[in-house]
């Protein structure tokens, strides 16, 4: 399977740096080596859901507990949780760092992601969740560190586009 | 049997425990009962208020946690009733207030007035102790004998479907959710 196992573990490190210690995850083909490095990670709580809206409020339980987390999700996923998003994470600030596959986008050969593809980023810009892009091995680290840091401080979701560029590898 | 006996009845146990509700009559009549900085009242979010009690008993293992969800929030969640069942922690406490109606919008009937059985569902999600009941007194005992922690429990509380007059409380939602939040950094001290 062509995706990316070190830049995968280099996203699960640079999440573990951040402290982040709980992992909500819905598999999907781009986050299959982050989900099983959560899993085999035995300072990691990986909680596997039905549904991605569900994540929301395991965030916001973890966050009161003081547990720093981390969802991991496709971009339809983001679509299926968006009013988890406006109606709790929105509604009572909770920080929610998201790391969203952005399938859809230039090079995708699934005919059935391409409608996912056309409205995530307007999607994000109209739930005014700010956002920004993992696609290159060398910035990636620093990037997920500044979304953290900004999820905490403004106490609301930020989200991180995983980019084919960087997960998959042919 | 009506939802404000039911919780007035387990109100002095709860003293210890993290509770979670969901929106509308749960909400207002527990705060009607008195509100302490240990109970969150999640006033939107149909259906998350079980993923918020998972999230939190995950987190905080040694930490009995409560909620009170309900029929209308549950069915908008029922897979989360298998995430639960999945990690199971043993200090999780499910209550569902099933008045078989919507009823803070007008009392609209949900699937359960005509037969959808909440029981049946939650044992085959896999959670491992459900119960229904149906008076004041088998509610406050399942409630106090799950409260002990011996595995993770959802009780199905069949209720009438009578609320309080009014809905909106003058507890603003961030000031409870920033109250909650200390209160178990406070805990954890």
């Amino acid at each position: 399977m062509p995706v990316s196992l070190a830049n995968s573990k280099l996203i699960y490190d640079a999440l573990k740096e951040c402290d982040v210690r709980l992992v909500s995850a819905l598999p999907e083909t781009w986050l299959v080596h982050l989900i099983r490095m959560a899993d085999d990670d035995p300072e990691m709580t990986l909680v596997r859901l039905a549904k991605e809206e569900e994540g929301v409020g395991i965030s916001a339980g973890a966050h009161f507990a003081g547990v720093k987390s981390a969802m991991l999700m496709q971009n339809h996923g983001f679509l299926a949780s968006i009013n988890g998003i406006v109606s709790f994470a929105h509604l009572y600030k909770i920080p929610l760092l998201m790391l969203i596959s952005y399938r859809g986008s230039f090079g995708e050969r699934d005919p059935w992601q391409t409608q996912g593809g056309n409205v995530t980023e307007p999607l994000l810009r109209a739930l005014r969740i700010p956002y920004s892009f993992l696609d290159a091995a060398d910035t990636a680290k620093k990037r997920i560190r500044q979304a953290q840091t900004l999820a905490e401080s403004s106490l609301q979701p930020v989200a991180l586009l995983l980019m084919r560029d960087l997960m998959w590898e042919e | 049997m009506l939802r404000i006996d039911c919780l007035r009845s387990v109100y002095p146990e709860l003293e210890r425990s993290l509770v979670v509700t969901i929106m509308g009559a749960v909400a207002a009549e527990l705060q009607s009962l008195g509100h302490r900085s240990n109970f969150f009242y999640l006033q939107h979010a149909m259906g998350l208020a079980s993923s918020t009690g998972l999230g939190l008993a995950l987190c905080l293992p040694e930490q009995k946690v409560i909620v009170f969800d309900g029929d209308g929030s549950l069915l908008m969640n029922l897979g989360g009733l298998s995430t639960m069942a999945r990690y199971r922690p043993k200090q999780l406490v499910h209550v569902v207030f099933d008045n078989e109606s919507l009823l803070s919008v007008g009392g609209f009937p949900t699937a359960t007035s005509t037969g959808t059985d909440l029981e049946g569902i939650a044992r085959a999600a896999g959670i491992p102790r459900v119960s229904t009941v149906r008076s004041v007194e088998n509610f406050k005992s399942a409630v106090l004998d799950a409260m002990q922690g011996r595995d993770l429990t959802t009780i199905i509380a069949k209720v009438e479907a009578k609320g309080p007059t009014a809905y909106v409380t003058d507890l603003s939602l961030l000031e409870n959710r920033f109250q909650f939040r200390r209160h178990i950094q406070l805990l954890k001290c």
